[in-house]
């Protein structure tokens, strides 16, 4: 299959195939933010690299420092060996003059426009006949050429991401920053668009910078994972290296688990990609079996688990796929608002979440045997704060 | 006595000339206004506010004197014309245009602060200039804004009163607007005459109004459709 015509050999193609790096090391406080500031420096290679993190870290901030739209107070932006900002020398470009194309979260087509006028707008610069041309050739290549006379307003939301990504990139940036731009897609969708996106990178060789909080999607892209958390780098590597270690505990704590234990590392089985941990809390210890992280036998961790994520049983399950079940009494029965909200003592004591229908038809009660049935990858390890 | 079509022509012509400067004149005072991020703003929208609140006759005074033959641009007009900007079409247009500037200038401006900061972004990482994302993306998103501010300069310029008699007196044919001359029917008890005329004046601002805000309707709908 090759979607991808001559778009790239077009008139006025700034970037031929050669391999540009961005190189970015940025400071950027905010008037009236005391505790939040974007301090970070990374260099990128051509093809993806994913910002991570919760929202709030900065990942925007960071976009819009390289895009130009805000301006560090201090550092430098390179792309390849041209310079878009440097503090020192007083080197800051114009938006316009850098060459770098944005896909932004909300898209922000141009509503008065149609398909075709929304991509065709950054191609100001070439005659007519080639302006059409290339346009013509973006469509395709993106699949969207029978939707060029339509106003952006009536067609799908995976038309208008398709119509956001080729307005970008028939520009032929030096670099490109995507902003959750396929956040709004079902995942057929959104493999299909990036699997575009991944076919013309290919004769591209720019870097991508993808900002995103899903998980699937640093696996399914990375390359390179920078994880951000209050404006600054926490980790950076492969989706593997980066994503299997312990999270820092403070981040975990945002994400909102009702659970969090102290935990040491009984046995570990690589090959299983498992481990067993040892839980202790204020009546005694459990063990329970983790996925495999980073640490070894006797690496001392905390141990998150959501409520939600608990299963509850009035007798002894079998046969399950989880791996965790374990013996414990109720202690306490609270009604929120429309759930219920268990403790179950089990040598730790564990909040289990519920609906008020399942309450009744288990008939539960303060005081009765339960089991509680957790799998292995609803326990998440967590460094100790330091 | 009947209508006096003259003085409705002369305030037609007047209120056309206002709306048109006011466009030119408006448009990069409402832009600087909607996007600039100086810490002194304010005092601007101020000044550019004070036609809203300042009775007619103390605008109208400050014309007069600064077109009168003691003031530099009375000065200079003597000297290119022989004779000052007061008491005339010119003179007119002027104070007119002084006096309707919060009525375009403040819809100019909120419409071009509506239109979605993102787009600005998105025209300006697509190469466009200042002046492309302008004629490109904000102008055409704030038609509605653009179309009200001008029309409201139009219908107010249409029936105003103290500045036209501040600084252009009643001359027919050259400064007597709809407005002076009902208030001199009124003067001379020609009641028939007044009222003819205010009719007339009611029913030309009524109907401008009534297009303007449908107008918007439509516009409101096509929006809303996004």
């Amino acid at each position: 299959m090759n979607a991808h015509p001559a778009v790239h050999n077009g008139v006025g193609a700034v970037n031929p195939a050669a391999e540009t790096r961005l190189g970015c090391r940025i400071q950027k406080r905010f008037a009236g933010q005391q505790n939040f500031a974007v301090d970070v420096a990374f260099e990128a290679a051509a093809g993806f690299t994913i910002l991570f993190g919760a929202s709030g870290a900065g990942k925007t901030t960071l976009l819009d420092c390289v895009a130009g739209l805000t301006r560090p107070d201090d550092g430098r932006i390179a792309i390849g060996d041209r310079a878009v900002f440097d503090s020192s020398s007083g080197v800051n470009l114009p938006v316009a003059d850098r060459h770098v194309g944005y896909a932004f979260q909300n898209l922000a087509l141009f509503p008065h426009m149609t398909a075709e006028q929304n991509v065709s707008y950054g191609l100001n610069h070439l005659r007519s006949d080639a302006r059409r041309q290339r346009t013509t050739a973006m469509l395709q290549a993106f699949r969207i050429a029978h939707l060029s006379g339509r106003n952006v307003r009536d067609i799908s939301g995976g038309e208008r991401q398709r119509v956001a990504l080729a307005r970008t990139l028939v520009t032929d940036p030096q670099l490109l920053l995507l902003d959750e731009p396929l956040a709004a897609l079902d995942s057929p969708t959104k493999s299909h668009i990036i699997d575009d996106l991944q076919q013309w990178n290919r004769t591209q060789g720019i870097p991508i910078l993808y900002v995103t909080h899903s998980r699937d999607e640093v696996f399914a892209l990375g390359e390179s994972v920078i994880v951000l958390e209050a404006g600054r780098i926490l980790r950076q590597g492969t989706p593997h290296e980066v994503m299997t270690a312990p999270l820092q505990e403070t981040v975990a704590q945002l994400a909102g688990f009702e659970n969090i234990f102290d935990a040491v590392v009984e046995a570990v089985s690589p090959d299983r990609g498992t481990m067993t941990c040892r839980l202790s809390g204020a009546g005694g210890s459990i063990s329970i079996e983790t996925p495999l992280v980073r640490g070894g036998v006797g690496t001392a961790f905390r141990v998150g688990i959501r409520a939600g994520d608990i299963l509850l049983a009035t007798a002894l399950p079998r046969a399950l796929s989880a791996r965790n079940i374990i013996p414990g009494r109720i202690v306490s029965l609270d009604q929120r608002d429309v759930m219920i909200s268990a403790r179950v003592q089990c040598a730790v004591e564990m909040e289990v979440h519920l609906t008020l229908a399942a309450r009744d038809s288990l008939q539960l009660e303060v005081g009765r045997e339960v089991w509680l049935v957790i799998k292995t990858h609803s326990c998440h390890l967590m460094q100790r704060a330091t | 006595m009947a209508i006096d079509w003259q003085t409705f022509w002369l305030t037609l012509q007047l209120a056309f000339a206002v709306s048109v400067l006011l466009l030119l004149l408006g448009l990069p005072i409402a832009y600087w206004i909607a996007f600039s991020s100086w810490r002194w703003k304010f005092l601007v929208q101020a000044i550019v506010a004070l036609p809203l609140v300042l009775p007619p006759t103390v605008l109208g005074f400050y014309v007069l004197v600064a077109l009168g033959p003691r003031s530099p641009l009375g000065r200079w007009s003597i000297s290119l014309t022989g004779h000052t900007l007061a008491f005339t079409f010119s003179g007119l247009v002027i104070g007119s245009v002084i006096y309707s500037l919060p009525f375009a200038v403040q819809p100019f401006a909120a419409s071009f602060a509506s239109v979605d900061r993102k787009l600005i972004a998105a025209s300006a990482t697509l190469g466009a200039s200042s002046v492309r994302t302008f004629f490109r993306v904000i102008a055409p998103l704030s038609v509605p804004g653009l179309v009200t501010g001008a029309a409201l300069s139009f219908a107010h310029t249409m029936g105003e009163f103290g500045v036209v008699l501040m600084v252009g007196g009643n001359i027919p044919g050259v400064t007597r607007t709809v407005s002076i001359d009902i208030y001199d029917r009124v003067q001379a008890a020609d009641y028939a005459g007044a009222n003819q005329t205010a009719l007339a004046l009611l029913i030309l601002c009524f109907v401008l109004l009534m297009i303007v805000y449908g107008f918007h309707r439509k516009a409101s709908v096509l929006n809303s459709v996004q």
